[in-house]
């Protein structure tokens, strides 16, 4: 199963070196080649699932909890600007 | 040829709840930058987010007001994308289940109720908001995981004029089903717009052109009728348009490029692990259901079949709804609604904007209204006299009979008392009574605003008039 492996680094955002995609190249296509081996099973009648807990309406009550001291949510940022998270240059 | 566009429009509105969709943090606008954050909407590892029922029920609220079928389940997806207003790189929203589905909108335009059909109505996350510096950009995140309705239409949309009164209703019938303050200076609704051109008559439909960044409807019209426009340029010209997505360019008045159709995001939709599914039973759904109102529309034609109002009184009253509710319960069994309908918009109105009260404020029930309309009606106070009773009314809360009664207005319609304050009238002036006999019509008015004046209001001036022109022409 071939994989395009570019598009793959392109939308996760990562950069590999030639060895890393001869590396993980063929085993992406291993792992779509086993999707592709479920594929074939026989699902006609078997409800699609989103989840593997049977669980369903987990909801809470609309009600404001404290948030976070601004100094402790801004504490991983690089960068910081007028109480802003700091981010290169966006236009979109 | 003739090229005719088909436009359908994607409206986010922010739900009106107190705290954020998956978090506690507070959705409030205007906070001081990152400070209703958390580890949830801030996207940290680790977190698990919890549904607000609210958002639910308002998701729910909205698509019954739409008319919309309500799926026996509903689940929530991942929409992947890089960009630093998203901090967890994706942007949670409903895909192929959502809340609600296949509804509708009805409103006036061009003086015909027209019908758009709602796709759908989902329910989604809004993402931080941008601020720009001259070499970087800043992101806050109070508004990352605010809950978003987002509202799909179907290209059935004709005109850009048509567009803008889409969305006019739309807001109308958000903010009175009290499912979105609907601010547009705060942001709370923005949409997105989806335009093509075909031949006029043909079925299918042309190159779909989406439009992006469009902060008012008026930014949403204007931007359509350049973008038809261009379109319609390109095809005359014998050109081909292709799906692609455009930005909305407000100052310049232009649309440009954004993303070609094979720039287009591949947004790797797959179901959202950490949510479970919703599935709204009967109980609930009969719970959210109480919150329904009456539709703008329909109470706008109603009040004009019910109670005979002209088209504007009944669309003043159906767009405040306290104030139709207010009216509706003055009017009930009056004889002549219009007359009490004058009351409320007209003079009602004006104590509540002067005064800065609110109606349930106000110290008279609204069958006092209706009594002073029937003084009035009845001959018992002149309309003029009236408009002191109503002031008399606003301040004190007493009821318009009484007011009458202690204050001494009540109309005199007594021949005899009017007939000497007529003498008095032309004794006084004699020049004015010479003028109307000697064929001056306005004299005449003079002389009966003098027994006007002299009875303090209260005499029946129809009266005064009659009397004063026997008099005379004796």
């Amino acid at each position: 199963m071939q994989v395009d492996l570019q598009h793959v680094m392109k939308l996760a955002r990562v950069e590999l070196s030639a060895e890393e995609q001869a590396l993980l190249g063929p085993q992406l296509g291993q792992i779509l080649g086993y999707i592709d081996q479920l594929r074939k099973v026989d699902v006609s009648g078997v409800e699609p699932t989103a989840h593997a807990v049977p669980l369903v309406n987990v909801m809470r009550a609309d009600e404001v909890q404290p948030s976070l001291p601004h100094a402790e949510a801004m504490r991983n940022a690089p960068a910081q600007r007028a109480g802003l998270f700091v981010v290169p240059p966006v236009l979109e | 040829m003739e090229y005719e566009p088909a436009i359908g429009l994607e409206t986010h509105v922010q739900l009106k709840t107190r705290s954020k969709m998956w978090c506690g943090c507070a959705n409030e606008f205007g906070a001081p930058p990152n400070t209703n954050v958390c580890p949830v909407c801030l996207g940290m590892p680790g977190v698990l987010p919890v549904a607000n029922e609210e958002g639910l029920r308002k998701t729910v609220l909205a698509g019954l007001l739409f008319g919309c079928e309500i799926p026996p389940r509903a689940k929530f997806d991942r929409k992947n994308y890089f960009y630093p207003d998203v901090p967890k790189n994706y942007q949670v929203t409903q895909y192929d289940q959502p809340s609600t589905r296949a509804g509708h909108l009805d409103f006036e335009f061009e003086g015909r109720v027209t019908r758009v059909r709602i796709t759908r109505a989902h329910l989604e996350e809004d993402v931080g908001k941008n601020n720009h510096f001259e070499t970087h950009s800043g992101v806050d995140f109070n508004r990352a995981g605010v809950p978003l309705l987002e509202i799909v239409s179907e290209p059935d949309i004709t005109s850009p004029a048509m567009a803008f009164e889409y969305l006019n209703a739309l807001k109308e019938v958000l903010i009175q089903g009290g499912i979105s303050d609907c601010d547009m200076e705060k942001g709370m609704v923005r949409c997105d717009v989806n335009v093509s051109v075909r031949p006029r008559g043909a079925s299918e439909l042309g190159a779909k052109i989406e439009i992006k960044n469009l902060n008012s409807f008026s930014a949403a019209r204007r931007a359509l009728e350049y973008e038809i426009r261009r379109q319609q340029g390109v095809v005359a010209q014998g050109g081909r348009l292709a799906q692609e997505t455009r930005r909305w360019i407000d100052d310049a008045g232009v649309t440009e490029l954004m993303r070609s159709k094979e720039e287009a995001h591949d947004y790797r939709y797959f179901p959202e692990p950490d949510l479970m599914p919703m599935e709204p039973g009967a109980a609930w759904l009969e719970s959210v259901g109480r919150g329904m109102v009456e539709l703008p529309l329909a109470r706008k034609q109603r009040l004009m079949q019910d109670f005979q109002l002209p088209a504007s009184d009944a669309q003043t009253l159906a767009t405040d709804p306290a104030l139709g509710d207010y009216f509706e319960k003055a009017a009930c069994g009056a004889k002549a609604p219009k007359a009490i309908a004058n009351w409320i918009i007209n003079n009602l109105r004006a104590q509540l904007a002067h005064s800065g009260a609110t109606l349930a404020l106000v110290r008279f029930a609204p069958g006092a209204i209706a009594e002073l309309a029937g003084l009035v009606d009845s001959g018992k106070i002149s309309s003029k006299i009236a408009q002191e009773v109503f002031l008399e009314m606003f301040a004190t809360g007493d009821a318009p009979g009484a007011i009458v009664d202690r204050k001494g207005l009540a109309q005199v319609s007594d021949t005899g008392a009017i007939e000497k304050l007529c003498d008095e009238a032309i004794a006084a002036h004699p020049k004015s009574a010479a003028d109307y006999r000697a064929g001056n019509v306005n004299a005449l008015n003079f002389l009966k605003g003098q027994v006007m004046k002299a009875s303090r209001g209260k005499a029946n001036p129809g009266l005064a008039g009659e009397i004063l022109d026997r008099k005379l022409k004796a």
